[in-house]
């Protein structure tokens, strides 16, 4: 009998060590499959089971999802650019010119960057105004919505803070007027502009602590609400859909059946 | 166990317990450990030293500068002004959002290139967004007979300084 290519899976999937990894074991049983979201760390954020229709474009026009994709790609295209750029003033712009016209690939990492830094920020308020009008904020989901308004500010501070970074006319002035609206915060203005540039005017210390804040602190709360937000879905009952909502909403506790099965 | 027994507010009439006591002591040593900590990350995050350009500019000397004629210097953002009544330094920052404002001599105002604010020679401001003129920096005569000009103290407008 000839193998086919299926079979070869199959027989890898049996092996010792993929048994180690992959603890849900052969078959593609309901069980299994449903074992196999449940059991991998970075699938058991989600449902085991989703209706067909929640995975149909015009449910959620996957705007979600296309957001989540661009944060990935400014993932895995600004590392590579740490490895050339150096946040200091001698050198931080003299490298932004390098990474467009010596390092080799560096024009398209660096456009890569920058365009999926702007389709993140685009896609964003896409994914609100969708959920927004298509009313998925509401009870049980009010939570994940407010998680969702701080993954936008975090968005737009990581935008913020890059913007800074090539240390060009257009980011010296775009930072020393966005830094001054920070000042207009009431009693502690003066201190915020301060603490925000490490110094009076946009300069040196202004430049450390924008790279520190873009390559560093915001990535990994962004990571952190991200999967908090993931999460959410699951435990506030699925993607919403306006079929399957119950026709009234009863306050106080919610039956335990109304919570869904098992599986949520 | 009888020692719980013993410490159960009901039996001995006090309000808390012994162990109430120690949760209070544990929760408010973490409050103030957590106010240190934010107490020593504000200090930690405010340089105490910078090294930014010093206030204090050289503008050179006097006869460099006609009658009636506005100098910007870029690098240090202000205004040398030779008016008719003397010497003025203004500052050359927008009050608005702090950009580098530009003197426009075919119209004898100062006009900023960010949101189209514009000011009269001597600071005052004629439309736009900002709130405050363009402030006068202390001004004065160095031993050596150089303009000096202090950027961080402001004065009071009109405040010639005749050579």
């Amino acid at each position: 009998m000839a193998k086919t290519i299926a079979s070869y899976f199959d027989e890898l999937r049996g092996t010792r060590v993929w048994r180690s990894v992959f603890r849900s074991g052969t078959g593609s049983s309901t069980l299994h499959r449903a074992l196999a979201v449940q059991q991998n760390v970075f699938l058991h954020l989600f449902s085991t089971k989703v209706r067909t229709r929640m995975l149909s474009f015009s449910t959620t026009w996957y705007l979600g999802t296309l957001t989540f994709g661009t944060f990935l790609l400014l993932v895995v295209t600004g590392i590579p650019l740490m490895f050339y750029y150096h946040p200091s003033v001698p050198q931080a712009y003299a490298d932004t010119k390098d990474l467009e016209f010596v390092v080799s690939s560096g024009l398209f990492l660096r456009n890569l960057h920058r365009w999926s830094a702007h389709a993140m920020v685009f896609l964003v308020f896409a994914h609100m105004f969708k959920v927004f009008y298509r009313g998925a904020y509401r009870p049980p989901r009010e939570f994940n919505w407010v998680i969702g308004v701080i993954l936008l500010l975090i968005t737009l501070l990581l935008s913020y803070t890059g913007y800074l970074l090539p240390w060009d006319q257009l980011a010296f002035w775009a930072i020393t007027v966005g830094s001054n609206i920070a000042s207009a915060v009431p009693v502690m203005g003066n201190k915020v502009h301060f603490l925000m540039l490490g110094g009076n005017v946009v300069n040196a210390n202004a430049l450390l602590r924008f790279y520190v804040l873009h390559c560093m602190i915001l990535p990994l709360v962004a990571i952190l609400f991200v999967a908090v937000h993931f999460w959410r879905i699951r435990k506030d009952g699925g993607l919403y859909s306006h079929q399957s909502e119950p026709q009234t909403v009863t306050a106080g506790p919610v039956p335990a059946a109304a919570k869904g099965g098992q599986f949520q | 166990m009888p020692e719980e027994k013993n410490n159960t507010p009901a039996e001995t009439g006090k309000d808390f317990n012994r162990r109430d006591f120690f949760v209070k002591l544990g929760l408010g040593s973490l409050s103030i450990a957590a106010a240190g900590t934010a107490a020593f990350s504000y200090q930690f995050l405010s340089p105490n030293v910078l090294y930014e350009p010093s206030p204090i500019v050289n503008a050179g000397r006097p006869e460099n500068y006609a009658v009636d004629s506005v100098t910007i210097d870029v690098n240090s953002g202000i205004y040398l002004v030779h008016a008719q009544e003397g010497f003025f330094a203004l500052s050359a920052v927008c009050t608005h959002l702090g950009c580098l404002t530009a003197w426009k001599p075919e119209l004898g105002i100062i006009a900023c290139p960010c949101h189209g604010s514009k000011f009269k020679r001597d600071g005052e401001k004629i439309e736009g967004p900002a709130p405050k003129p363009l402030p006068w920096l202390q001004t004065w005569i160095s031993d050596e007979g150089d303009l000096m000009v202090d950027r961080s103290i402001t004065i009071r407008s009109m405040q010639f300084v005749r050579v």
